[in-house]
């Protein structure tokens, strides 16, 4: 287990490292110069042009030395110093994102457990009986092969403009301030429920797709006809499968989570969701580049964390990872 | 003899699968339907045509747009696309899979554990998100551009499931027999493992393709996508950049998440009748 966990740290580190050299290295090595970009607004006399084209490189330290401003972005970034938000000015980016956070908490989270419980649990049911592998099967194919941003798309004209019962805009409603109370909780929800749907019913296609595959494999190895040359009762050979069948199922969660945060920016972008996603279209259509920086390298810290989690939940699930018979276990 | 009875057998289950006959129809359509299509229409993808916010009629087969833009032969230009991304893209993130794949599995090692670190950090890195930035840094794209992007980061889970069946299959007598002769590496790789893994490969080939087609789609829908043609994805940012929904103009945004998910859908679809096909194991399901 130690050697399980030496590991997976082991290229989280590395990985994080390596995030944010990139982070560092795509505004600094990309065609484009942020100050020019941000200088070409102001018009500027030729002299004082580059006077304040001076003063910025300075502001921002990019008149120094290559290694040094990396080894200052490392400095910054261990004191929580992400920059100042150029959209939001002047708020420091590090607020910013803190302030769209909560919405992507709250959007992803019941989205990515619920639909990887319900898909599971239809998944495994639809491998038990003619009828429902008839009609839950196609529905997960569907689903699955959906753009998450399409189906938010329509379930935005459905619900938001043809029935008219969902708003399709916003964190809360614009006539509310943030506070506590029922109305605005309600508010919240209300505009919570299209985008979790969209994130859901994608999501929930594709764990009920592999979940039956994986039961069908299961049901075919040794040990499920050995139980049931046995005579043991089909009922108990299923629950065997089901618990082998969970744990590709929970590498699979590990691996999606990119593809997850992905859709959760796009379905955040066409419901105005006020998350990190909304946040970062608006950052690149105003080329801010120190809200870019900072909504990347939150997205990496959230996944990173997230795989942590199901690295834990793993050992919890299969007990030879406890032993150490498993020490390259995915 | 053994060989084309083989053959045989295989395509005598492709033919009983349902799921695999109902795949390739679907993708067959939309193939044709791309080839045939330019036939099809006079007009240019941005050219303004006819009159705005027209619903669908015999002139214009899915309607206009609200500069009166032709939606069908956006459709048509935008399936080109889409083909494109998703066999340059998935091609390439299969490539990438396959050389690492072989490496790592038949090397094993020092190169192994290199090769299977660099995987496992790829594999960590949101890759849309990687490709947000890179995207947002570029003032010109174009769909190879964007489908070589998106093949260079969507190898990693190709190429950990290929080193896995490497890694079983290496240790084959008859992989030992051949090393025995005298055969070089990559030449063992070549005519004794991957013909026994053709049938993987192809699988890999085709989750891939989807991938690519779905990755791409949110790419272009952020508005990060190719700025000098058209694709799906570009349509449904346009629709709802320019109001389709309040207009209720369905016709503009509901054709390309059709043909996306009735493509990707039938990818997947064969992809599982062909594992039916190739896996003796799941036939008599």
């Amino acid at each position: 287990m130690k050697r399980y966990f030496g590991r997976k740290v082991l290229i989280y580190f590395l990985t994080f490292f390596l995030a944010v050299t990139i982070d560092w290295m795509i505004p600094r090595f990309m065609p484009g110069n942020p100050i020019q970009t941000m200088l070409s607004r102001a018009q500027l006399h030729a002299g004082a042009y580059e006077r304040i084209y001076d003063y910025y490189a300075g502001l921002f330290g990019l008149d120094l030395p290559a290694w040094q401003q990396y080894l200052n972005f490392w400095k910054a970034l261990f004191h929580g110093d992400l920059g100042i938000s150029v959209l939001l000015f002047p708020t420091p980016v590090t607020k910013v994102i803190m302030n769209a956070l909560p919405y992507d908490l709250f959007l992803l989270v019941p989205a990515i457990l619920l639909s990887w419980f319900a898909g599971n649990w239809f998944g495994a049911f639809a491998a038990r009986s003619k009828w429902l592998d008839n009609t839950i099967s196609p529905l997960g194919y569907i689903l699955t092969a959906t753009p998450y941003m399409w189906l938010g798309i329509v379930l935005a004209w459905a619900f938001g403009i043809v029935l008219d019962i969902f708003p399709i805009s916003g964190g809360y409603s614009f006539a509310l301030r943030p506070h506590l109370s029922w109305t605005f909780i309600g508010s919240l929800l209300q505009h919570w429920f299209l985008p979790f749907a969209s994130l859901f019913l994608v999501k929930f296609g594709g764990w009920a797709i592999g979940m039956r595959n994986m039961i069908i494999y299961e049901l075919e190895a040794d040990y499920a006809h050995y139980l049931e040359a046995l005579g043991a009762p089909k009922r108990l050979v299923r629950q065997y499968a089901f618990r082998n069948a969970i744990l590709p199922q929970l590498t699979g969660l590990a691996l999606d989570l990119g593809i997850i945060v992905a859709g959760a920016l796009a379905t955040e972008i066409v419901f105005s969701y006020p998350g990190i996603g909304y946040l970062l279209l608006g950052a690149i259509q105003n080329k801010d580049y120190f809200l870019i920086q900072g909504c990347f390298l939150f997205i990496i810290l959230g996944v990173l964390l997230a795989n942590f989690i199901i690295d834990i939940a793993y050992v919890l699930v299969d007990p030879r990872t406890r032993t150490g018979m498993m020490g390259e276990a995915s | 003899m053994t060989e084309s009875k083989k053959k045989n057998e295989i395509l005598y289950f492709a033919l009983r699968n349902n799921k695999l006959k109902l795949g390739v129809a679907v993708l067959f359509v939309f193939v044709v339907l791309t080839l045939i299509g330019p036939l099809l229409t006079d007009y240019a993808p941005y050219d303004y045509v006819g009159p705005p916010y027209h619903p669908p009629s015999a002139e214009y087969w899915f309607g206009t747009t609200t500069f009166g833009q032709d939606v069908f032969t956006q459709f048509i230009l935008g399936l080109k696309a889409t083909f494109m991304v998703g066999i340059i893209g998935g091609g390439l993130a299969t490539l990438i899979g396959v050389v690492v794949g072989f490496t790592a599995g038949y090397r094993g090692g020092v190169v192994d554990e290199v090769l299977n670190m660099l995987t496992n950090i790829v594999l960590v890195i949101p890759t849309l998100a990687m490709l947000l930035i890179i995207a947002a840094y570029l003032t010109v794209r174009g769909v190879l551009a964007e489908s070589v992007f998106i093949g260079c980061t969507a190898w990693p889970w190709a190429a950990r499931a290929i080193r896995a069946q490497t890694f079983s299959l290496r240790s084959r007598d008859f992989v030992d027999l051949a090393r025995l002769s005298g055969m070089r590496s990559w030449k063992i790789i070549l005519s004794q493992i991957a013909p026994n893994m053709m049938s993987y490969l192809l699988l890999v080939f085709i989750l891939q393709f989807g991938g690519a087609i779905l990755t791409a789609a949110t790419l272009d829908f952020i508005g990060l996508g190719p700025t000098n043609a058209v694709s799906l994805g570009l349509m449904m940012n346009n629709a709802v950049l320019w109001g389709a929904l309040l207009l209720g103009m369905w016709w503009w945004f509901v054709p390309p998440g059709v043909a996306i998910m009735a493509i990707v859908g039938a990818l997947y679809v064969t992809n599982v009748g062909l594992d039916e096909v190739f896996n003796p194991k799941l036939r008599e399901m």
